[in-house]
């Protein structure tokens, strides 16, 4: 095949302007193709993204302690806490700090809480688990514990989301993988046009002793460099929609979920890969796939 | 340089050759003479490697060919030349690219197309057509040029599929003297035809085949029977 190459090369671009019509089918197929498959590759990192976010937002228990425990008191319970299996640390947070840090998460609207004239946050101590399936029994150690007003710990809520960006992920895989196979066909589809176009130049090629690779390398080629074009093409469109999606939704999203969205660029970078190896792997697969019925014997 | 050994193919129950077993050496001239059905295409298909022999043990170009993979069919195609009844040149190409065609096939240099092609078209006497399309020549043309594009590679045999059957009696008769001057430069040439005057006019080796059989090979003139 490799000896073959700069005819391939040659008959490639030729066969390409030839057929201007049918490559530009191709090309919108793969195009289409991979900008909704854009769309779901979106969709699934940054479901993955929030998900791990909240992850790691949620690893945390949080022990209210009653008002009338003493800092000393609390270090008592903090040290029994800090010795339960799954444990990482143990932070004593005061009620001061508490409003802080609540103020701090409601940003430019934080005014509103200066209004109050004392302090309703407990003391409490926030536990950092290193393993999250312990959560459940530290939990509920802590909630038996003398001195202990109420624990807070979104397992069960964390779970949920964990299940339905599961099922987000796995919805989009199925969606891609069907989207592949139907670009294949409908690029193997398009090709073999053209090849039904060339039955009888390949028929006689094979008379005069030419290798399956010497007549698939021009439409293995073509078919390659269709793609390639598309996944540009797509690469273009997608940073813009995506560019603008950012742009008017980023805040949105940032109010909303409490995280911003992945990064354009990080996107585009990994994007440009996938679509570049998909786009190439579609044209190729595609030609070699319409070609099969034609090479036999 | 052909050889079959008790050859058997069949199509479903048809038979299409039995038995069949023949020794074509090198440089001999054969006529393949039969009714049509007979079995004629089939003896040609089964030396270019279209369809595998059922029975039987298979020689070409000193090669046994009775069972090739894939792969090895176009080494066995390249050291064969085969010509059709109806041409078979592409009509998108010049002459001169039609016949360079079998040449980039076997990655020859363009410089060493250049230079061969050209000599291989004046030896068919159409030096002045390279630059013409299929449909602008006569069907004699035509030929010459299918004929200059299987011999380019050197072939050991050359393969006829009623060469003539599409020609007029002088062009016809144009076109075996190519042939036999094919056949005087080395190369085996086996010839299907229907045309009697031509092998008779001729007077070389006749294979007959009917019902899938060999019914008559002369050789060097003298009928034998088999």
């Amino acid at each position: 095949m490799f000896k073959g190459l700069g005819y391939s090369l040659k008959q490639a671009l030729v066969q390409i302007f030839r057929n201007k019509g049918m490559a530009v089918a191709s090309l919108f197929a793969i195009t289409a193709m991979l900008l909704i498959l854009g769309l779901f590759f979106f969709l699934t990192v940054n479901v993955n993204f929030l998900t791990e976010e909240i992850k790691e937002q949620f690893d945390t228990i949080e022990v209210f302690l009653q008002d009338d425990q003493t800092e000393a008191q609390a270090d008592v319970i903090r040290t029994s806490l800090s010795k339960l299996p799954g444990v990482e640390s143990v932070e004593y947070i005061d009620k001061a700090r508490a409003m802080e840090e609540f103020k701090v998460r409601w940003g430019d609207n934080a005014y509103l809480l200066d209004g109050l004239s004392t302090n309703p946050l407990p003391n409490s101590l926030r536990v950092k688990l290193t393993d999250l399936n312990e959560g459940d029994i530290v939990a509920e150690v802590s909630r038996n514990m003398a001195g202990v007003e109420d624990v807070r710990y979104y397992q069960t809520e964390v779970n949920k989301i964990l299940k339905v960006s599961e099922g987000i992920q796995k919805g989009a895989l199925v969606v891609i993988l069907f989207l592949i196979i139907v670009s294949v066909v409908v690029v193997s589809n398009t090709v073999k046009l053209t090849v039904m176009a060339r039955q009888e130049e390949i028929r006689i090629m094979k008379y005069v002793g030419a290798t399956n690779w010497f007549i698939r390398g021009p439409l293995l080629l073509e078919g390659m460099f269709i793609g390639l074009i598309a996944s540009l093409i797509a690469l273009g469109c997608t940073w813009a929609i995506y560019a603008r999606l950012m742009q008017a939704f980023g805040q949105q999203a940032m109010i909303l979920l409490s995280s911003s969205l992945v990064e354009t660029n990080f996107m585009m970078i990994n994007l440009a890969w996938i679509y570049i190896a998909l786009g190439i792997s579609i044209g190729a697969f595609g030609s070699i796939l319409s070609m099969r019925r034609f090479l036999q014997a | 340089m052909i050889i079959f050994d008790n050859i058997t193919k069949r199509y479903g129950s048809k038979v299409a050759l039995e038995n069949a077993t023949i020794h074509i050496d090198k440089g001999d001239f054969v006529f393949l003479v039969g009714p049509s059905g007979a079995g004629k295409s089939t003896f040609i298909k089964l030396i270019l490697k279209e369809i595998e022999p059922d029975e039987g043990t298979l020689v070409v170009a000193g090669r046994d060919i009775t069972h090739l993979s894939n792969r090895e069919i176009p080494q066995l195609r390249r050291s064969l030349g085969v010509v059709f009844q109806d041409f078979r040149l592409l009509p998108n190409k010049t002459v001169f690219e039609n016949v360079a065609f079998a040449m980039e096939v076997l990655h020859h240099k363009p410089r060493v197309i250049k230079k061969q092609v050209p000599q291989v078209l004046e030896l068919m006497g159409i030096g002045e057509a390279a630059d013409k399309f299929p449909d602008e020549l006569s069907g004699g043309e035509q030929q010459r040029v299918a004929i200059a594009r299987a011999i380019i590679n050197n072939p050991q045999v050359l393969i006829a599929d009623e060469p003539t059957g599409n020609l007029d009696k002088d062009t016809a008769w144009e076109i075996m003297q190519l042939l036999n001057q094919v056949n005087l430069r080395g190369t085996t040439v086996v010839m299907v035809t229907h045309a009697f005057d031509i092998v008779e006019k001729m007077g070389k080796r006749e294979v007959e085949i009917e019902g899938g059989r060999i019914v008559r090979d002369t050789k060097g003139g003298i009928a034998a029977d088999v």
